[in-house]
């Protein structure tokens, strides 16, 4: 009779391990993508029932974790606004790593005398998770503005960074040579704390713009944190699922590198070069032209086809609405009506398509970078809403800009660019803009959602 | 389970996620990260061992926290994700 229901708690797993792959191939194409999530989701169902057949002696310490986790779970999903997503995502990966943390833990606890093999999965989980769990903690804090989105240096930092790495291996070798001494548990805790204190030094010094970068990053840990903790239960299904995720994470770090035309090495440890170099090459010359709401509106009433570009302005001043309404009035006025969306605009991978997505935009003027630029020499105007560094034409043109080769919009190329920003600062990366002192840009300065509003009242005056 | 088998699964698996996601369009990122972090959520099958057969109090404890943010992980991943989802419209449906 066992032996059946363990063919069964098997066959659970695999049924679970397809239908995660199943939705995660479900989850790459628009239309589908929606069941590609509860596909997905059942395959979780299955695996927790699985798990719940074999796993438990008690289950008042079970139903207790499952009750508040799903509660806050729950309450947490349903009320986060989509402006907060970026953080929201980051906080639920830490969570997803620190659990992998602890079931290492609790398996190192319970049986200290493992064999090297699972002493090793147990230090993998809980570095993997820890550095997971403490980046993005340090995430979560930089995206939703509780610390500084600036970068943070702090003299001899990659020497600092060396060190750890190197006593982690160091009290690894010794913690795996004799797991069940008694000194293991302490050097057990202090590998703990070391991979806390690398995931935040590692996360620290990244920038706000470089952000989806690390996010994508972050989910790639957590899943590779989930695949350890399977090596040491010897669960299949941790290990694919969690395989799969570390994979998908990786690509989408590598989709966010190229398309700010930069290695992942140079995103982790090459914010110093960044800001150093800024100094150099602040040489634009020319005055910007700045411009009225009711100038504005001149340009835009006789517009017969206009490409907005957003950027994380725009979810600054939550002003994904105006914009879609704005586009609506521009659309019944007879101008053909884009969005043009640069990977990296934004805080998170697709970051912009959720908001203007929340708005009510439909799919179909969603345009990706590629598309829109052969046909930008043919738009009449381009709006910039709190893009920066994302439509500025140095990537193209100034070989010593720290952002040259950076593939762009080329908001330049229509036939007028209206920018919408709150000063003439720089941007993230912390290279003058040469796009707003151009012929054909005109700065509309102010809140960007205030200047909508005041265009959007222009049009319904008229 | 032979050791050699579990990281040929494992080294299947990565291959396998790459060929699965080389080509997303980046309208649907966030949707996938979340999902995906949410399947990472798939440690709590190891919670559900470590809280429901800890060898002392201080094992299912520190099983049950695993247990609890495990479960976030996966309600809220899932919930998250598909809220997200449920707003990207086409302009046929749209219209009905």
């Amino acid at each position: 009779m066992t032996d059946y229901i363990e063919i069964l708690i098997d066959l659970g797993y695999v049924v679970a391990s397809i239908l995660f792959i199943l939705g995660i191939k479900m989850l790459g194409r628009p239309e589908r993508a929606r069941r590609g999530n509860l596909v997905s989701a059942l395959g979780m169902l299955i695996a927790v029932v699985s798990a719940l057949l074999e796993c438990c002696l008690s289950f008042s310490w079970v139903i207790v974790g499952m009750v508040v986790g799903a509660s806050i779970g729950v309450i947490a999903a349903r009320t986060v606004k989509m402006t907060s997503m970026p953080q929201m995502v980051a906080i639920l990966n830490g969570f997803g790593g620190l659990a992998s943390l602890l079931v290492g833990w609790e398996n190192y606890h319970s049986s200290p005398d493992s064999n090297l093999f699972i002493t090793i999965a147990i230090l993998l989980a809980v570095l993997i998770g820890g550095v997971a769990f403490s980046g993005s903690v340090i995430a979560y804090g930089k995206l939703s503005q509780r610390l500084s989105g600036k970068p943070i240096f702090f003299y001899s930092q990659q020497v600092v960074n060396g060190t750890i790495i190197v006593a982690i291996l160091l009290c690894g070798a010794i913690f795996a040579y004799n797991p069940a001494a008694s000194f293991s548990y302490v050097i057990f805790i202090v590998i703990i704390g070391l991979a806390l204190i690398l995931g935040v030094l590692g996360v620290i010094p990244i920038g706000g713009a470089d952000m989806p970068v690390i996010i994508a990053l972050l989910n790639s840990y957590s899943g590779l944190a989930a695949s350890a903790a399977g090596f040491i239960i010897l669960n299949n299904v941790l290990i694919v699922a969690g395989a799969l995720v570390g994979a998908s994470g990786l690509i989408l770090t590598g989709i966010m590198c190229k398309a700010m035309n930069r290695s992942l090495a140079n995103v982790l440890f090459g914010g110093l070069q960044a800001a150093v170099s800024k100094e150099g090459t602040g040489e634009v010359q020319g005055e910007p032209h700045p411009i009225t709401p009711e100038d504005a509106y001149y340009i835009l009433e006789a517009a017969r086809s206009v490409v907005f570009v957003p950027g994380y302005g725009m979810a600054v001043a939550q002003a994904q609405h105006a914009v879609r309404e704005l586009g609506e009035i521009l659309e019944d006025n007879g101008a053909e009506v884009r969005y043009a969306i640069h990977p990296v605009a934004g805080r998170m991978p697709g970051h912009m398509n959720v908001l203007l997505a929340e708005a009510n935009v439909v799919y179909e003027q969603l345009a990706e970078m590629d598309h829109v630029n052969p046909i930008m020499e043919t738009i009449d105007v381009c709006v910039v809403i709190g893009a920066n560094d994302v439509v500025n034409p140095a990537a193209r043109e100034i070989a010593s800009s720290p952002i040259y080769g950076m593939p762009v919009i080329n908001a330049d190329k229509a036939k007028t660019v209206i920018i919408l920003k709150r000063s003439m600062a720089a941007g993230f990366a912390g290279v003058d803009n040469p796009l707003f002192v151009k012929e054909n840009a005109r700065m509309l300065f102010g809140d960007a959602k205030a200047s909508l509003q005041q265009l959007i009242a222009e049009f319904k005056e008229a | 389970m032979s050791i050699g088998l579990l990281i040929f699964v494992f080294v299947l698996a990565i291959f396998l996620g790459v060929e699965l996601i080389t080509k997303v369009p980046s309208q649907l990122h966030t949707p996938l990260m979340s999902g995906t972090n949410a399947i990472s959520g798939i440690t709590i099958v190891g919670a559900l061992t470590a809280a429901g057969t800890g060898a002392d109090t201080v094992a299912s404890i520190v099983g049950t926290v695993a247990l609890i943010l495990a479960t976030i992980n996966v309600v809220g991943g899932y919930l998250v994700t598909n809220r997200m989802l449920a707003m990207f419209k086409r302009k046929d449906k749209e219209q009905k």
